[in-house]
């Protein structure tokens, strides 16, 4: 985790409505100095929204915006010290790669060589060294989009807002951009808000992750609590792929579902509250029949290139496995889990 | 069969192209002839250019029409390209109802909008002239700005004047810098339109001029009343002054296209 300082950015239940729809509902958010925040979330749930409340695109209908402190939300885009890599990649057509790049230096009436230095500096990072005098409407998608990179970060802003900045790249071009964004952020000490669709590039380049559903927040957190503690169902289902499974909590550390007794971690539920039980695919050991708290048979088997994906049917529900071991469909297995591999979550409301 | 058919069309072609361009043709012929007459070609000469140039009153004309289309164009640019992005900003009924409302001077008769502007300036007592001859002109070409430039400020992504304003430009930088050139081609193709506009009014300038001034729609208009083959030589200048015109609105953008494709392929080959 990176060192962070003072709170930034505040949000402060910010609220917005487009045409009687509600987009967002009361977000509350603090975002700090250094810190890669990642927005993930479906598609429609008000990343981009939140961006450009940020940026000062719109205003935000109700709550507070603080940068440093000091309320911003009146504070016009071209005055606020954040820059932002937009989702559609907003490049001038009628401008070059380097004039593109050039473009907030030159506003800001920054010495020639001093820009020439930084634009080439910047286009070397996204690895477009040479491409200067090239026209953008001729590149391809993620040439365009690591050119909309450099065009931000060559500002060296203090808030980074990048919008789905990956989403055009092949995986193999993305993960090599997602270390090189990683490694700029920490070099260059900018707080990076980056929105994604993608869970594992949230995962992996995250400090802090924030779960987004509907214009609402449903978890904030560093990767591995999201992962490992999901708050609820929606994100223990969109983070990773688990088995979720409605029980009783009989008491502190022992829960009961599919009718079995079940040793666990979790504490502080009422006796034989109502609670959903998570368990993430990897974490389901298969053992002899006899051996396991639960059985039954093996009736799909998938191959997903490191592990297998198993189904096993048991009397109650179909569970969904990985593991590295290939099992025969039709063979009688049992299953097992540790007790701190468990994840017992409090029930949604819907 | 099919062969027949081609020649028929081509035929059709043919006499189509004819009937535009002889009377052009003939015009232009006989603004060399060296005689008077406008029936038989005697021998060239320049002899009715040399008259045009030291006709005071034609080169009045010429320059009352140069002058006017110039300014005309200018100012109706800047408003037609103003209220064009002004309307795209604008909720969709006014949008609608602009753009109907900027329609009918398109469509209406020459004959009504002059005399409605004549009657329009008697009543506000402005002495005719230059200046409502120009004001005129403003007021016909706009509609023909917004028009051509319109669509092209719709089809823009609005996320580019927030990319701007985001890199710090202020809304003005942002029009100048941004908006501007994205809606270039459309504001080319309006002062091409405004200027050829102008430049051959007679109906509207005819109404609204006064104290002898005459544009050379006018003056010709004036002269066929005694045959003069000067007109010939004149209307021959106003015909190249508006070839030279729709030359430079089709052919430039398509060399630049051309050299910015080579250009982008030689840094290809180069990379
Ligand atoms: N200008 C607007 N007018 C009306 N509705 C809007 C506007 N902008 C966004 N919306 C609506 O707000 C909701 C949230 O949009 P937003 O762009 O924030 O989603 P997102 O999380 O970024 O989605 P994606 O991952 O697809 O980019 C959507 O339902 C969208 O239709
Ligand atoms: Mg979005």
């Amino acid at each position: 985790m990176a060192d962070m300082g003072n709170c930034i950015i505040e949000l402060k239940g910010i609220t917005k409505t487009f045409d009687d729809q509600q987009v967002l509902r009361g977000i509350d958010l603090n975002i700090y100095e250094n810190e890669f925040l990642t927005l993930l979330g479906p598609s429609g749930c008000g990343k981009t929204t939140i961006l450009r409340i940020i940026a000062g695109f719109i205003e935000a209908d109700g709550g507070e915006l603080l940068f440093n402190g000091i309320d911003i939300s009146k504070v016009p885009p071209y005055k606020r010290e954040v820059n932002t890599v937009f989702q559609k990649y907003a490049l001038f057509p009628f401008l070059n790669v380097y004039d593109n790049v050039a473009f907030g230096l030159n506003i800001k009436k920054v010495d020639k060589t001093i820009v020439d230095q930084k634009v080439k500096k910047t286009l070397k990072l996204v690895g477009l060294e040479g491409f200067d005098k090239r026209d953008v409407t001729l590149l391809s998608g993620g040439q365009q989009q690591r050119v909309a990179i450099a065009r931000a970060l060559v500002n060296e802003p203090k808030v980074l807002l990048l919008d789905e900045p990956l989403g055009a790249l092949d995986a193999k071009l993305r993960k090599e951009m997602q270390v090189e964004l990683k490694k700029i952020q920490q070099e260059v000490g900018i707080t990076f808000i980056f929105v994604t669709h993608d869970q594992e590039e949230a995962l992996s380049m995250s400090d802090t992750v924030v779960v987004m559903n509907e214009g609402k927040i449903q978890q904030i957190g560093t990767p591995v609590d999201i992962y490992n503690e999901p708050e609820n169902r929606f994100v223990a289902n969109f983070i990773g792929e688990s088995n979720i499974i409605g029980g009783n909590m009989i008491r502190d550390c022992l829960v009961r579902f599919d009718d079995v007794d079940f040793p666990c971690v979790d504490k502080g539920f009422k006796e034989n509250e109502e609670i959903e039980v998570v368990l993430r695919p990897e974490d389901i050991d298969i053992v002899e029949p006899e051996k396991g708290q639960l059985v039954g048979e093996v009736t799909n088997v998938v191959f997903k290139g490191v592990h297998y994906e198993i189904m096993v049917e048991t009397d109650k529900r179909q569970y969904k496995i990985h593991t590295t071991d290939i099992q025969e469909v039709g063979t009688k297995v049992g299953l097992c889990v540790d007790p701190d591999l468990i994840h017992v979550m409090y029930t949604m409301e819907y | 069969m099919k062969k027949k058919s081609r020649v028929f069309s081509f035929l059709y072609i043919i006499l189509c192209y004819l009937f535009f361009y002889v009377p052009i043709l003939v015009t232009v012929v006989f603004s060399f002839n060296s005689s008077k007459s406008l029936t038989k070609f005697t021998g060239f000469s320049l002899r009715w250019y040399t008259q045009l140039i030291s006709d005071q009153e034609i080169m009045a004309a010429v320059y009352v029409s140069v002058s006017i289309a110039i300014f005309a164009t200018a100012i109706s640019t800047v408003l037609g390209t103003i209220t064009a992005i002004g309307m795209s900003k604008s909720k969709k009924v006014l949008r609608d109802t602009l753009l109907s409302v900027n329609n009918i001077p398109i469509m209406n008769p020459d004959i009504v909008t002059a005399i409605g502007l004549m009657i329009l300036f008697s009543s506000m007592m402005i002495a005719k002239g230059y200046i409502t001859m120009l004001l005129a002109h403003v007021a016909f070409c706009t509609p023909y700005v917004i028009t051509s430039v319109y669509p092209k400020v719709r089809s823009l992504d609005d996320s580019l004047a927030n990319a701007a304003m985001d890199l710090g430009a202020t809304p003005f930088q942002t029009l100048m810098k941004v908006i501007i050139p994205s809606i270039k081609p459309g504001i080319y193709a309006g002062i091409l339109l405004a200027f050829t506009m102008s430049f051959d009014d007679f109906v509207i300038s005819y109404f609204v001029t006064g104290n002898g001034v005459q544009n050379i729609s006018i003056i010709v208009y004036n002269m066929t009343k005694r045959t003069n083959p000067t007109i010939n030589a004149l209307s021959t200048i106003v015909i190249a002054v508006i070839l030279v015109a729709l030359i430079i609105g089709n052919v430039v953008p398509a060399i630049y296209n051309k050299r910015k494709d080579k250009k982008v392929k030689m840094e290809e080959n180069a990379n």
